[in-house]
């Protein structure tokens, strides 16, 4: 699967979470950016993808993320679906 | 579909969920059903969240017109809650509660239950959960002599102990306690069970103690200890996120543990459901006996599917033995059904287990109406059971109100569904509760005998024998229960928990009753329950309620009687009684002016206020007799 294909998956499962139907993905998207993106929905934000990719981030990674671009450099190398 | 963290008693939420309900949440007049039935879907942490949102915007709405219970719950936790706070409100909306939440301060626990003039303190909560980790009380590093390990669980008992008393007695509120979860990973493996300082021994040994020397008869507990080992502690546990974010449990496991603590605030509030209504046909036996005959349904016998049947059985028995009241609603011919229940020799369930037997062909969303109507209870108080995922449907639809368990194709799985789905959560075991079954069978009876005879006769013929007592310790337990759960023959509608029972009960400018009635059918148990503010010259109608199952008996009259009397002997000259109404004790909107009383006002609300004249009052005869157990001098026989 692409990262463009990936992309649109995370901002599917961002909408949703973040209750912003709008919203548009770019790299470099981060919490700061985002009405509703706080510690709380972040950690929602973070069980969601693993759920939709099929893979458990690691605490080391879960600490690393500056922006969405990131997270999706991992997703891209770990998704299993 | 099989996550540990799973209802499968709920069916998943529709694709369109979201939508319908923002479109709730956004409405001027939210459509009450809607909302029942949307909170029965299974939901994840954000869809409670959406569906809280509800709670917030519509509060006045959900209580005043919708009969959901507003409930506000402060919680205080040693570690991170917030999601567990975000999940309530959508989750109480499954138990027919309003829930609002208020958040101690991180890391605050003594600060806001210790000190009267805490933020906490000001808050008027009804309820306190006191939500702590083993690893923030001490209880994760290994004790290697016993002494050390006793002492590591004394100091956590004192601790929990001294807020759960801050708890009842700085901030005046029902207080929920929580056994703690073990932790999952092994020190020494199978020794860690005869070791006392192993963190798991000593997280048991905690939970023992709590039990025995915290928990007060008042208090309430969540066995999450109980919960995490059905999911799993593996999967409950989630290192990961407690390092993270200082998260309890598994993020995952959110919805499941706010359904248990709104289970039981739920119970607490006389919410929990009170009968269970069975379909037969492949659901109490498998086959259809109008088809298959006697010989030809499964139960027992031992083929798997018949063993499923009976232990179903086993376990519907057990649920009327705590006081659950069992009803039949099957498609059937009357006499078709009934064969079973009289020439199998493997029923367990015998037909004087079941309060109302209804087999017709109409619709089953009418029978349950009926079969509410007939035990005198709401249809929010029924559970029905039924394999065939048409009439479930159609009674979701008709009836959202009523729970109806989603069940699998397997006999096999029904106990799980119903056991777990915690529909009859309960919070205390009463002597009615263990009765209770009887007295409401006694009542369908009474329903078909009350077609001969005129009533007086009728009601002579019961041989009723009221006995009267203020309130005391034995009673306070069913006492609360009434003042909770009766809607309809309910003056005021004010609740009490039982620690404010305890303290009416104490309060020398209180006048209160509890009235037992028993007649030749049975023991009817607690019926009424009176509280009147006493004043020098007038006596006020604080509470005045009546469990519906004895209407038209003329108790109320005896009430009135009993009270007339005292507040005559105490110098009173006149009885004042308000009526305030409630979407559902419209039945009693004329009792004062059926007792004789004088209206004398009428309040914003609707309601109305009312007088009587003592001197002017005549106690009437009454056909039953009148037992006073505290006062030997005085009994009368009126009959």
């Amino acid at each position: 699967m692409s990262r463009e294909e990936n992309a649109e998956r995370l901002s599917e499962i961002m909408r949703d979470i973040f209750d912003l139907e709008d919203l548009e993905y770019h790299d470099s998207l981060k919490a700061d950016d985002v009405e509703g993106w706080d510690s709380l929905s972040h950690l929602r934000f973070l069980i969601a993808v693993e759920k939709e990719f099929g893979f458990r981030f690691t605490s080391g990674e879960i600490d690393g993320f500056k922006n969405v671009g990131e997270m999706l450099d991992v997703v891209v190398h770990r998704a299993t679906r | 579909m099989n996550s540990p963290f799973g209802m499968p008693w709920l069916l998943p939420a529709p694709v369109d969920f979201k939508t319908r309900a923002k479109t709730l949440v956004n409405s001027a007049s939210p459509d009450e059903a809607e909302v029942r039935r949307l909170a029965a879907f299974t939901l994840d942490l954000s869809e409670l969240d959406t569906l809280g949102k509800i709670v917030r915007r519509q509060k006045e709405f959900l209580v005043a017109k919708a009969g959901f219970t507003p409930v506000k719950l402060g919680i205080v936790a040693s570690h991170t809650i917030d999601y567990l706070a975000a999940a309530l409100p959508g989750t109480g909306l499954r138990h027919n509660l309003a829930v609002d939440i208020v958040l101690a301060g991180y890391g605050q626990a003594a600060q806001e239950l210790l000190d009267p003039g805490s933020g906490f303190a000001s808050q008027r909560l009804d309820c306190v959960l006191l939500a702590f980790d083993y690893r923030a009380l001490g209880l994760s590093s290994v004790c290697l002599k016993t002494d050390d390990a006793d002492e590591a669980v004394s100091a956590a008992i004192n601790y929990v102990s001294s807020m759960a008393a801050g708890v009842r007695n700085i901030i005046k509120a029902t207080c929920i306690l929580q056994t703690l979860v073990p932790p999952s990973d092994p020190l020494f493996g199978s020794f860690d069970a005869r070791i006392s300082g192993s963190p798991r021994a000593m997280v048991e040994k905690f939970n023992a103690r709590l039990l025995q020397e915290v928990v007060l008869e008042n208090d309430l507990v969540v066995d999450v200890a109980f919960l995490a080992n059905k999911v799993g502690l593996d999967s409950w546990n989630d290192t990961r996120g407690w390092h993270k974010a200082k998260l309890p449990a598994s993020l995952d496991a959110t919805p499941l543990y706010a359904d248990h603590v709104c289970r039981l605030l739920g119970s607490a509030r006389g919410k929990a459901r009170k009968c269970l209504v069975l379909d037969l046909d492949n659901t109490l036996w498998g086959g259809v006996i109008g088809d298959d005959g006697l010989d030809g349904i499964a139960l027992g016998q031992n083929s798997a599917v018949g063993e499923a049947h009976v232990a179903l059985q086993r376990f519907l028995l057990d649920l009327r033995r705590r006081g659950v009241i069992l009803a039949v609603c099957s498609k059937n011919e009357d006499a078709t059904a009934r064969i079973p229940f009289r020439h199998h020799p493997e029923m367990v369930l015998k037909e004087d287990h079941i309060a109302v037997f209804v087999a017709n062909w109409s619709d089953k969303a009418n029978n349950l109406r009926e079969i509410a109507a007939t035990l005198n209870i709401g249809t929010d108080s029924l559970v029905f059971l039924d394999d065939n995922p048409v009439e479930r449907e159609q009674v979701r639809q008709t009836l959202p109100e009523v729970a109806v368990p989603e069940l699998t194709e397997d006999p096999a799985d029904y106990i799980s569904l119903l056991a777990n789905a915690g529909y009859f959560e309960a919070i205390g075991l009463s002597e009615e509760d263990i009765v209770r079954a009887d007295f409401y069978q006694a009542d369908a009876e009474r329903v078909s005998l009350q077609k001969v005879g005129n009533l007086e006769e009728y009601l002579h013929s019961l041989q009723m024998v009221a006995t009267i007592t203020p309130f005391n310790a034995v009673g306070r337990v069913r006492i609360a229960q009434l003042i909770n759960k009766s809607n309809q023959f309910n003056l005021t509608t004010r609740r009490y928990s039982e620690s404010e029972v305890e303290a009416i009960e104490n309060d020398p400018s209180k006048f209160c009753l509890q009235v037992r009635l028993a007649d030749r059918f049975g023991d009817n148990g607690m019926i009424s329950v009176i509280i009147f503010d006493k004043a020098h010259a007038e006596w006020s109608c604080d509470t005045w309620l009546m469990s519906c199952r004895v209407l038209g008996r003329r108790v109320e009259e005896l009430v009135l009687a009993m009270v007339a009397e005292e507040a005559r002997d105490a110098g009173a000259k006149r009885l004042k009684g308000t009526y305030v109404p409630t979407k559902k004790n419209g039945l009693v909107v004329e009792h004062f002016a059926k007792l004789g009383f004088t209206r004398t006002g009428d309040l914003p609300d609707g309601g109305t206020t009312w007088e009587l004249d003592l001197a002017g009052y005549i106690a009437p005869e009454l056909p039953m007799l009148i037992l006073r157990p505290n006062d030997p001098g005085c009994v009368n026989d009126v009959a």
